[in-house]
């Protein structure tokens, strides 16, 4: 015993010393962002950079989007033979967990995938760690390619302080849509027809929860579905200006009265047991299967889940963005994660040729070819009607066509993630008002405001 | 880590000290007589150990000094740090959702440590008689192998076990009792109990190894004079088995806090610290906020509160252990 109190006293006083030592040493972390040093003149020209091993770490790495992604590579690496491609993938979670890492040594990667908002990109930027790409936008022609809109995500300012500023850092191979995925054969059964709004699909959740049939299938034990089903809600009553705006952090609040009015519809479905009971314990995966069984009339989800549904269901399911209060389209989407270029690398130019070889039209049919969804689709591009394709094809066009595309909630501060999926998850089992749902986002939201 | 350290001389004390107690005695008297030579000895003695020390200085020291300096900034990981004072620590005791995790790892200390060092001793009880059983080996391993099992696997089984159709929930249904199945692991009321049985259920081999192999060695005479005086079985483990089992309840309740307070695996992987934040604990604020949400400081207050709180409750477990130098 007295040995053991000797070993900690020991220990404590060289823990106390070596603290000490570090605390008069210099402060963790860099010197903050970057000096905008001039960047120098920008070419096309791969093949002048010689022999080149370009590192790229991605989260392609399942179905179909992991195949593109290798024919692209191999497709990169035959066109310029001084090019190796040298790949990491990961999933999303863990690329948001060691990416931070990364990008704080001195060899980082070259090409990364940075997720948009706050949290992810804008830390990146303000820590002078992405390189800008206006300039390769001009040397490609992204400012005609993409829609502004989806530019805008994939831009800050240069000090990272503000979301959608004037700087891009990054372009996006995939768009993304979460929306109202539906049983035709159950709407056809009720005698319903495809909900259009917002009082649409509450009016048809409560025709089929009379008739016995779960309405929605929910399942949130993973958090992250609840993002969906409350953005979605969010946009149609909002509308994605204001959503937009809130989440950008130029206007709004989360405690302004179209988000109570959404948070009270996600509640009331919960209470009138439109959604999955227990909910918050049956995984996101468990709640699909459910629906494309023929178990619940709708699903939100994204259409990542394309392929998954359309192999389960065949043509008996549809899509659909809901409109909101201003009569557009208005729904929870944008694109994959910004390829960006981070400032330490050596090959900015081979670099940037191989962030728009992955993203142009030509990679969007290679990106079709596999059952994905590319970020702008080819005029020509038109699949038989009556597909789930075609729906979500038509569909994508539409929100794109009305800027209606409201980003993942999660971008508005570094903790949203965390407090929001909480929230819902306390609101789904009526552990939370939706008075205290939105006060609880709204505190979150002002302690990052005042702190930028 | 220093909990380990301390851990370590502990437990060997602890089993040595019936069979060594008379040694320790005398080689303290040993020592008293020869002060001088000890002096120089001992200054050869740090040789051997220095090794030891600067790998322990290198690989622990220096990570522990470096979180005790970001736990004094304001650090989002990547970009310059501002300093913070004392104000994350403030914050440990002042945000909700960070003192609820301590709070919840208070509950877990009943499930991890409290429950299998009890049911172990019962269990301890009621197996010692029968303890020279051939096949004992055998159900000391089936006892200890959910330690031996990693906590990844142990924590997916329950998650099969605790889910709409999983184990709990069919039994329930199958003794007409289909009212209480629910998700247990998604419901506010029993998540932090059905993550604390998993713990119970983790610690008890462990305990009861621990003990069993204590009452292994407790003199057969002791036993036999007890009964000889006609006490019964109650008497029997009140008498001589509780008292010569202190040192493993000491050790076993060490090693059960210490694996209560450092939950992280099973959290992370049966509930994400939800439904809500009802069942988040320190090791997975920690983590979370280092890692996620780019709060380095706060992460690095959290771990040094959580080390501290370790420590102090391993030294009021050791009061528990038999006096060994007096």
């Amino acid at each position: 015993m007295t040995s053991t109190r000797t070993v900690f006293v020991r220990g404590a006083a060289v823990a106390a010393l070596g603290a000490v030592f570090a605390l008069t040493a210099c402060a963790p972390g860099g010197s903050g962002p970057a000096t905008s040093a001039s960047l120098g003149p920008v070419s096309k020209d791969v093949a002048a950079a010689g022999d080149v091993t370009l590192t790229v770490w991605d989260q392609n790495t399942d179905g179909g989007i992991a195949d593109a992604q290798t024919q692209l590579n191999e497709a990169f690496m035959k066109q310029y033979p001084n090019v190796k491609i040298e790949r990491t993938a990961q999933s999303f979670a863990d690329l948001k967990t060691t990416l931070k890492l990364a990008l704080s040594s001195n060899t980082p990667p070259d090409v990364v995938q940075a997720n948009q908002g706050y949290p992810d990109m804008g830390a990146f930027v303000e820590a002078g760690m992405l390189r800008p790409m206006g300039d390769y936008a001009d040397l490609y022609d992204w400012n005609s390619y993409y829609p502004e809109g989806l530019l805008k995500q994939n831009s800050f300012s240069s000090d990272g302080k503000q979301w959608q500023g004037d700087t891009l850092y990054g372009v996006s191979q995939t768009g993304e849509l979460v929306g109202v995925y539906y049983s035709k054969k159950l709407l056809a059964q009720l005698g319903l027809a495809v909900p259009a709004t917002l009082a649409d699909l509450e009016s048809d959740m409560e025709k089929a929860k009379a008739a016995g049939i779960l309405p929605l299938a929910f399942g949130n034990l993973e958090k992250s579905p609840g993002i969906h089903l409350f953005g979605v809600t969010q946009a149609a009553a909002a509308g994605s200006t204001a959503v937009n705006d809130l989440v950008a952090g130029t206007s709004g609040a989360w405690t302004d009265a179209p988000t109570v009015e959404a948070a009270q519809d996600v509640a009331d479905w919960a209470s009138k047991g439109y959604l999955t009971a227990g909910a918050n314990g049956i995984s996101r995966d468990d709640a699909l299967t459910s629906f494309s069984s023929g178990g619940a009339l709708f699903d939100i989800n994204g259409t990542w889940q394309q392929q998954t549904l359309a192999t389960a269901m065949g043509d008996d399911v549809g899509f659909v963005a809901l409109d909101s209060t201003e009569g557009t389209p208005a729904t929870t989407g944008g694109q994959g994660l910004a390829w960006a270029i981070t400032s330490k690398s050596a090959h900015p130019d081979v670099a940037a040729a191989y962030i728009d070889f992955i993203t142009n039209a030509k990679a969007a049919q290679v990106l079709l070819d596999t059952g994905n969804l590319p970020t702008v689709l080819p005029a020509d591009y038109a699949p038989k009607d009556g597909t789930l394709a075609a729906d979500i094809a038509t569909q994508y066009r539409a929100v794109q066509g009305a800027n209606g595309l409201v980003p993942y909630l999660d971008y508005s501060t570094p903790t949203f993630y965390d407090t929001l999926t909480a929230a819902v998850q306390d609101l789904v089992a009526g552990k939370a008002t939706p008075e205290q749902f939105t006060e609880t986002l709204q505190a979150d939201y002002s302690t990052f405001q005042s702190s930028k | 880590m220093t909990t380990l350290l301390s851990v370590a001389p502990r437990e060997e004390t602890a089993t040595a000290t019936l069979t060594r107690g008379d040694d320790h005695a005398q080689t303290a008297r040993a020592r008293r007589a020869s002060g001088h030579r000890r002096a120089r000895r001992s200054r050869v003695a740090y040789l051997y150990v220095a090794p030891a020390f600067l790998v322990f200085a290198i690989f622990l020291g220096v990570p522990i000094a470096q979180t005790v300096q970001y736990s004094f900034y304001d650090w989002n990981g990547l970009g310059a740090a501002t300093w913070a004072g004392i104000d994350n620590y403030l914050r440990v005791f002042q945000d909700p959702q960070l003192r609820d995790s301590f709070g919840h790892a208070v509950v877990l200390m009943f499930f991890y440590a409290a429950l299998p060092v009890a049911i172990g001793l019962f269990l301890t009880a009621l197996i010692s008689r029968s303890h020279q059983m051939r096949s004992m080996s055998f159900y000391r391993t089936v006892l200890f192998l959910p330690q031996v099992i990693a906590s990844v696997v142990v924590a997916t089984i329950w998650v099969a076990i605790y889910s709409q159709n999983g184990l709990v929930n069919e039994v329930l249904r199958a003794v007409g009792l289909a009212d209480l199945a629910r998700v247990w692991l998604g419901d506010y009321d029993t998540a932090l109990f059905a993550i604390g049985l998993v713990g119970t259920w983790l610690n008890i081999g462990l305990c009861l190894v621990l003990f069993l192999s204590g009452v292994g060695n407790i003199p057969p005479e002791l036993f036999e004079a007890v009964r000889l005086d006609g006490a019964g079985r109650v008497r029997e483990f009140t008498a001589i088995t509780l008292p010569a089992l202190r040192g493993q309840i000491a050790v076993a309740l060490t090693l059960t806090v210490v694996s209560a307070l450092k939950t992280f695996d099973l959290v992370y992987i049966t509930t994400r610290g939800g439904p809500g934040n009802s069942t988040t604990v320190p090791a997975f604020e920690a983590y979370n906020r280092a890692f996620n949400t780019g709060q380095v400081g706060l992460a690095s207050a959290v771990a040094v509160v959580l080390t501290i709180v370790i420590v102090l409750l391993t030294i009021a477990i050791s009061r528990i252990e038999p006096k060994d130098v007096e």
